[in-house]
């Protein structure tokens, strides 16, 4: 079980006001990633909901159960730190054991269930290393097999592949989506990297200095964001804004179309613009063009469409996957 | 640093620095290694002759030999017993968060700046003294007997005033140990269930291990060779309760006159300093190669 209730949950540091006012649902069995920019408050929420800061405000339910003002140990929650934090003097068996020797767990026990922790994370035969002597890898395995042997109601990750190199990130990523779908406990993982919350999260809650900006699925942020900030914030390269005249004859004042919603040609189209820089990827190639009349703009084509620097594009807008704002950023639905 | 080319030239630039400590410490070595097998008393300055081992045998068959070299190592292991342990204790209040930090941290180091004799002199008149001493009015308050001091604990007295001296030295360390702790680490600690006295025991003071020993090491240099502490306050007495050896090496040679004599103590201390350090160095050296 690990349902986690945020009820207007805020939290003040001096004068700082870092979250006003939150409140979130999380079911059990759920992948939940915040997401946002640095300095938005996503860690301090984990935090919050750890225990490891007190709240300012508000309450917060743990299976129904007010934690407000319990211990960290006292939540059944276990954390994976971004450094890792694990306890270098210690070799790897007795990190993992540590939780349940502070639990005052029975040997044999520990010794059992460290064995099955390191068997899942194929740490097995780097039980007696200590944990400078393993790769970075290694130790984002050894801080959550000492997360899993305390068996929690949730995990709790705060930007655990941030000091990992990119093809690790890759690799991690799929382990930790993976032990996810084995042990079916509540994960809350946050990330800055919105690819990692894309690619891993049931639902997604992306905050912006303190404040949810929207709840959702990934595809459903996808589809349908609630403002600019989310559709700037969703999506790899990000949503092309386009305001003045075009936006107007939509009927907004800002007009969003995502780099890979342009239909290309070499010979008509909406818009014409000059190539400026040609990212070829393999498969596909993000053109950064500029547009007469609208200025720059990102477009996202086949690999093989052949562009480069100076070539003059044209560009057709898919009309059926436009968004559109008001002057409040807010999406205008329909 | 790693070509032929620079590590020849390294040797070549350090060479005159290395020999002049080398002469430094080798000149007064054999010097004071000549002495002890000389019969040679500034009292009688033109009989100087060779008398073989017959200075260290003086030493040997002294009865007061033994009790300095036991007093020595009271004083080294007493100061360590209270500086380590007073230390990692001011060190983890230090280290909370607390209103005049600066100025509480400024008076913690104080004591460390002022000057062994001086810190003797204050102790000894205004803090042990029975007759206008703190401790004395302390006791009289509470209807008690003033205690004196320097007669009835000479040793204790000592050990007290030096661990004064060096308590603000071995918290600054491990003040700074401390500070060095990932904060994560902490956290990580506090959410695996483990209360203050666990985090202490299986994650400050391994962490502190290194900084502990750093702490002990230096402090024994200094604590071998305590004597402006016993000079001005016991003068080694009474008897010799309070000498140490660097102290009746002192009392041989400018007390007793007897060059020769305190030559051999000297040759003695140095002994007995390298034996404390290899035991020192086995029990706690391998704290340092991490």
């Amino acid at each position: 079980m690990g349902s986690i209730t945020l009820n207007k949950v805020s939290k003040v540091f001096g004068e700082a006001k870092v979250i006003p006012s939150i409140d979130l649902e999380i079911n059990d069995g759920e992948f939940v990633v915040f997401v946002g920019p640095s300095g938005c408050g996503k860690s301090t929420l984990l935090r919050l909901i750890a225990g490891l800061e007190d709240v300012s405000g508000g309450k917060i339910m743990i299976d129904g159960k007010d934690v407000t003002q319990a211990a960290p140990a006292a939540r059944g929650l276990a954390m994976v730190f971004q450094s890792y934090a694990l306890y270098p003097h210690m070799s790897v068996r007795k990190n993992i054991a540590f939780p349940l020797k502070m639990a005052r767990m029975e040997q044999s026990a520990i010794d059992r269930k460290v064995e099955a922790a390191a068997k899942v994370l194929n740490l097995t035969d780097y039980l007696e290393r200590r944990p400078s002597q393993l790769s970075g890898g290694q130790r984002q395995r050894v801080a959550i097999g000492r997360a899993i042997v305390r068996e929690p109601s949730a995990f709790l990750f705060d930007e655990p592949l941030s000091n990992l190199d990119a093809a690790l990130r890759g690799t991690m990523r799929l382990e930790i989506s993976d032990l996810h779908n084995q042990l079916k406990t509540t994960m809350i993982y946050v990330t800055h990297d919105q690819v990692e919350a894309m690619t891993m999260a049931d639902k997604i809650v992306v905050l912006n200095r303190g404040n949810i900006e929207q709840v959702g699925s990934p595809l459903e942020l996808y589809r349908s964001p609630r403002n600019l900030f989310v559709a700037g914030f969703i999506g790899s390269p990000r949503m092309n804004f386009v305001d003045g005249a075009y936006a107007q004859s939509k009927n907004a004042k800002t007009a969003g179309i995502r780099p890979e919603h342009l239909g290309l040609s070499k010979d008509n189209g909406t818009w014409r613009g000059i190539v400026k820089v040609a990212e070829h990827l393999g498969a596909d190639t993000f053109l950064h063009l500029d547009v007469d009349g609208i200025g720059p703009i990102t477009a996202r084509c086949d690999g093989e469409f052949g562009a480069y620097h100076g070539d003059t594009v044209y560009m057709t807008p898919d009309e059926s996957k436009l968004h559109r704002f008001d002057e409040k950023g807010l999406a205008i639905k329909g | 640093m790693a070509t032929q080319n620079t590590k020849t030239l390294a040797r070549l630039m350090m060479a005159p620095s290395v020999l002049l400590l080398l002469v430094w410490m080798i000149v007064p070595l054999a010097m004071t290694l000549w002495f002890s097998f000389q019969n040679y008393n500034l009292l009688d300055p033109s009989n100087v002759s060779f008398t073989g081992l017959f200075n260290y045998q003086f030493f040997y068959t002294d009865r007061a030999f033994f009790q300095s070299i036991w007093n020595t190592l009271v004083i080294v292991g007493g100061v360590l017993l209270i500086t380590v342990i007073g230390g990692i204790a001011i060190a983890l209040l230090l280290d909370q968060p607390i209103f005049g930090q600066g100025i509480v941290r400024i008076l913690i180091i104080s004591p460390f700046f002022v000057m062994p004799p001086v810190a003797a002199l204050i102790w000894k008149n205004m803090i042990m003294h029975p007759g206008y001493g703190v401790l004395a009015d302390i006791n009289k308050f509470f209807g008690f007997q003033p205690v004196d001091w320097f007669a009835r604990y000479p040793l204790f007295s000592i050990v007290l005033i030096v661990a004064w001296q060096w308590l603000p030295f071995a918290t600054l360390i491990l003040l700074t140990a401390l500070q060095s702790l990932d904060g994560e680490q902490k956290e990580a600690a506090e959410m695996d269930g483990a209360n203050f006295f666990n985090r202490f025991i299986y994650l400050v003071l391994p962490h502190l291990a290194r900084a502990i020993t750093v702490v002990i090491l230096i402090q024994t240099i200094f604590l071998l060779g305590v004597y402006a502490e016993i000079l001005v306050t016991t003068n080694g007495g009474p008897g010799y309760a309070s000498t140490n050896l660097a102290f009746l090496i002192y009392r041989t040679a400018l007390l007793g006159y007897d060059v020769g004599g305190a030559s051999a103590g000297g040759i003695i201390a140095v002994v007995l300093a390298n034996i404390v350090a290899f035991f020192l160095m086995r029990a706690v050296g391998k704290n340092l190669d991490r």
